[in-house]
This record gives structure tokens, sequence and C-alpha cells, in this order.
């Protein structure tokens, strides 16, 4: 397993290099953007990565919350189950293809659906219980650099094209934020908190957190449909050669994440592993103490 | 069932003659309302035509920071002499604590807004022009939707360091929604231009949303060791 890291380093490195030249020179100039619309090679992957990244946490995060009871595990299997089954059905069905906003292919958003159930059973498989936390920092960590990313580069195009840097009311610029928001508010609380139940208190946070991001995006969508907003979204399609360079770069940017998530992960493991040795060699450090002298109160705040 | 009701309603009351002796939180938000309001007129003088399109906005930013004063106060009460510890061992539902802590900062929040609300009105020179009485939906469904995540963000925090900054950090991006469904309903109904249905539908899925995610998990927040 460790002998695949330098040699995953090596192919992403590759990926990256050749991704860049791509984006650079072998996709074709966008007609009326010109040059400024290349920053959509990176703004596009990113983005994709930081929801993948932001899925995981949620998944995972979940996952933790309902290790600690073998009825609330059970439970919540059938329901993934249920929501995976009911909602690639109810994809098909129009009455519901009539609520999807202009531009959604229904076969788009049913593989979303499916894609709920088996990433919850892959990752309740990959990971045992103590590692789901684990790997719900590490996405939020990484899923926040990359979506920081999106949102830097989102405006230094929209500067050039829109003529404006931010457009307040539009759909996918101010849930993007809101999430981007709402993983700060996770990791703030992650470091503010070191006690035992911050891994507790995290898990709820992102279960919140994802409760409110469809929420936003239907407070949103209604208020853009009330005021639409100059700005036009894509709609057009992709030339073949523009959207081979968008697949390279996705996928290089896809490996270079998981890299970085795998080694904070193993980071993670590593730092936990030295905080259970320091608090247990002062446990016996403790205990050496106390026979030997007065005991060590420490004081309650 | 009727052992939640009846925890739920002690609890209640306690807190609520708790605060009618000490009158701690309702002082501290009402001034701090205040304030902000005056800030506010001092910052802006609008023309009263400007101010309807302005005040749903800042009615509502003047009431989510003076909850968040009221709400920073709900457990700090339960934490001196390890009530909060006693409460955990004993056999009273979780959901109850819980239950008893959103009404009663429900109902603080409510007498503040019930009170600030004139001096808004006499402020800006405020004239209703849509359906006056749906401000009463949106100022009940909002209210609760600030004050429900608020008390269980409120208990999240007490277990963080410099908690009474963590409140604003947690509720407030959470909150967005809500915070967008109050201030434009309210918006327009002052102004009359649109129906206000929509939000207060929104308001009422967030609450509903988010009400039932606060009791599943509360009890996992009290007792997590």
């Amino acid at each position: 397993m460790k002998r695949l890291f330098p040699i995953l380093s090596v192919i992403t490195a590759i990926l990256l290099a050749y991704a860049l030249y791509a984006a650079l020179v072998v996709a074709p100039t966008e007609r009326t953007m010109g040059d400024v619309q290349r920053i959509f090679y990176y703004h596009v992957p990113s983005a994709w990565t930081a929801f993948l990244l932001f899925f995981i946490n949620f998944i995972a995060s979940i996952q933790y919350l309902v290790s600690r009871k073998a009825s609330a595990k059970t439970a919540a299997k059938w329901i993934v189950l249920a929501i995976g089954a009911v909602g690639t059905i109810a994809c098909f069905l129009p009455r519901v293809q009539q609520l999807f906003p202009a531009g959604m292919r229904p076969s788009a958003v049913a593989t979303t659906v499916l894609l709920i159930p088996i990433f919850y059973f892959l990752i309740g498989w990959l990971f045992p219980e103590e590692k789901l936390d684990v790997l719900a920092v590490t996405t939020a960590e990484v899923g926040v650099v990359f979506c920081t990313i999106v949102l830097v580069t989102g405006p230094l195009w929209a500067r050039p094209v829109w003529g404006i840097w931010w457009a307040v009311g539009d759909l996918r610029l101010t849930s993007t934020l809101v999430l981007w928001l709402i993983y700060v508010s996770y990791l703030v609380l992650r470091g503010f908190s070191n006690s035992a139940q911050t891994q507790m208190l995290a898990a709820a946070l992102a279960v919140f957190g994802a409760l409110d991001v469809p929420l936003v995006f239907l407070s949103i969508w209604f208020f853009r449909t009330q005021h639409p907003s100059p700005v036009i979204g894509g709609g057009g399609s992709l030339d073949p050669r523009m959207g081979q360079v968008l697949l390279i770069n996705w996928l290089a940017f896809s490996c270079f994440a998981f890299l970085v998530c795998w080694s904070r992960f193993r980071l993670e493991l590593l730092h936990r592993e030295v905080e259970e040795a320091h608090a247990m060699e002062s446990l016996a450090g403790a205990g050496v103490a106390a026979k030997a002298s007065l005991p060590l109160g420490r004081s309650s705040r | 069932m009727n052992a939640l009701w009846a925890v739920t309603l002690a609890t209640l009351v306690k807190d609520i003659r708790l605060e009618w002796r000490s009158k701690d939180a309702l002082n501290s938000m009402l001034f701090f309302s205040l304030l902000v309001v005056v800030i506010f007129v001092f910052s802006f003088d609008p023309l009263a035509e400007e101010s309807r399109h302005i005040v749903g906005g800042l009615v509502w930013v003047a009431f989510l920071f003076a909850a968040v004063v009221a709400l920073n106060q709900t457990w700090a009460r339960e934490l001196r002499n390890q009530v909060l510890d006693a409460y955990r061992v004993s056999p009273a539902p979780a959901n109850a604590l819980f239950l008893a802590k959103a009404l009663g900062n429900f109902i603080f929040v409510s007498v503040l807004e019930a009170l600030m609300t004139p001096l808004f009105v006499i402020f800006y020179n405020l004239r209703v022009l849509g359906p006056a009485w749906q401000l009463i939906p949106i100022a009940v469904l909002g209210t609760w939707a600030l004050v429900v995540n608020g008390t269980f963000f409120a208990a999240m925090s007490l277990r963080t360091r410099s908690r009474e900054i963590m409140l604003p950090l947690l509720l407030f991006p959470i909150s967005i929604p809500a915070v967008l469904g109050m201030v434009a309903g309210t918006t327009a109904i002052l102004t009359g231009e649109d129906s206000a249905h929509f939000y207060i539908v929104l308001l009422l899925t967030y609450d509903v949303v988010f009400t039932t995610a606060c009791l599943t998990l509360f009890g996992m927040i009290l007792h997590a060791e």
C-alpha cells in the first residue's frame, strides 16, 4: 500500500502537467470569451471534486452517527436503500420531471440519487468505525481547499465575461458560497473543540449542513425565477475537444485530490496515535507520581 | 408521551419563572436590539418608499443578533451547580429538555419582537402595502427557525472553548435560507409587489426539517462522551 503512494504521485504529476498543457494549448479558444474561458478547465473540475468530497464527508458523518447503535445502523441501511430505489424510479415519472429546472436531465438526476446508496455501502465497507471520523476531517479540509479554488476562479472569470465580479441572486454562486461557509464553520468547530465529543458534534453539524444545502438551492431558485438576473447560464453545447480537455483536467484533479486526502488521512491517523500514546504516558506517569507523593488533582476549570 | 410533555412543561415553567425574576436575557436582548435599531437609523436615513425595501433586512438582522444574546445564555444557567450533569443521569427524556429550552427561547424572542416592532414602525414611518396579516406566520415560523437551531447549536458549543463566539459561527451559515425567506417575505409584504406564499412554505419546510433533525440528534449531543 505504501509503495503505491510514490507511483501515484508520479502519475498525478504527469497528469497535472499534461492537463495544464491541454487546457492552455490543445483546447480551442472560445469564440466570444477568448482565452479567459480557459479558467473553466480549473474551475469546473475543482467544483466537482469539492462537491464529491463534501458528499463523502456527509456519508462518513452519517455512518459515524449511526455506528453507535445497532438498531440505528439497520434503520439507516434500509432508509438509504429506500432513498436510492424511490429516488431513481421517481426521476423517470413525468410528474416529477416537471419539477426539475430547465436543462436538468432526468438520467443525470437518477445517477446522482443512485450514488447515495453506492457511496454509503462503499464507505461503510472500506472504513471501520474508528476511521470514519478521520475520513470526515480529511474530506472536509481538502473539500474546503477545492471549494476556495472554485470561489476564487469564478469571479476572475466573471469580471471580464459578465462585467461583474459576483451575481448575488445566482443559484450556483450562492449555494457554493453557503456550502463553503458551512464547511468553514465545521472546521472552526473542530478547531475550537478538542474534547472527546468533538467527533460527535462535528458529525451532527455535517448532517445539518447537508440538510441545509437543498433548502438554500430551493430558496434561491425561486428568488431567481422571480427576479431574472442578467447572467446567462451555460446552456449551449460544448466543443468535443473542450469536453476532452475538461475530462483530462477532471481526472488529474481527482487524482490530485485523492493523493492529498490520502496523505492527510495518514497524517491524521498518526496524529491520533501520537496523542493516544501521550495520554497513556501521562496516565502512567500520574500513576507513579500518585503513589510516590500527594495525588496530582487537576483543577476543574 | 405524557412524561415528555410533563418534563417539558416543568422545565419551561422553571425557565420562565427564572427569567421573570432575573430578566437577564430579556433586558440584555431588548437593550441590544434597541442599540442596533438606533445605529441603523443613523446609518441609513431613508425615504418612506426606500425604507419599505430595506426594513425587512434590518428588522431580521437586529432580531438575529438579539436572539444570539439570549441563546448564549440558554444553557449557561444549567452549567452552574452541574444541573446539566444531573439532567444527564436522570431518566427524563432528553428531547423534553430541548423542547423546553427551544420553547422558552421562542417566547423570549417573540416578546422582544412584539416590543421592538413598533419602534421600527415609528423610526422608519412604515405603512404596509401588502396583506399585513401574513407578517404573523412569517414572524412565528422565522422565529422558530432561528431558535430551534440556535438552541441546538448553543448546546453544541457548550463543549467547545470560547463558546460565546462559537454559537453565531455555527448558527449563521445554517440559517441563511431561513433568513433569506424571512427577509424576502417581509419585503414582499411591505412593498405589496409579490406574494409571500412561497416564503411561508419555505420557512415551514425549514422548520419541519430542522425540528426533526434537532429532535433526532439532541439525545446524542446531550449524552456525548
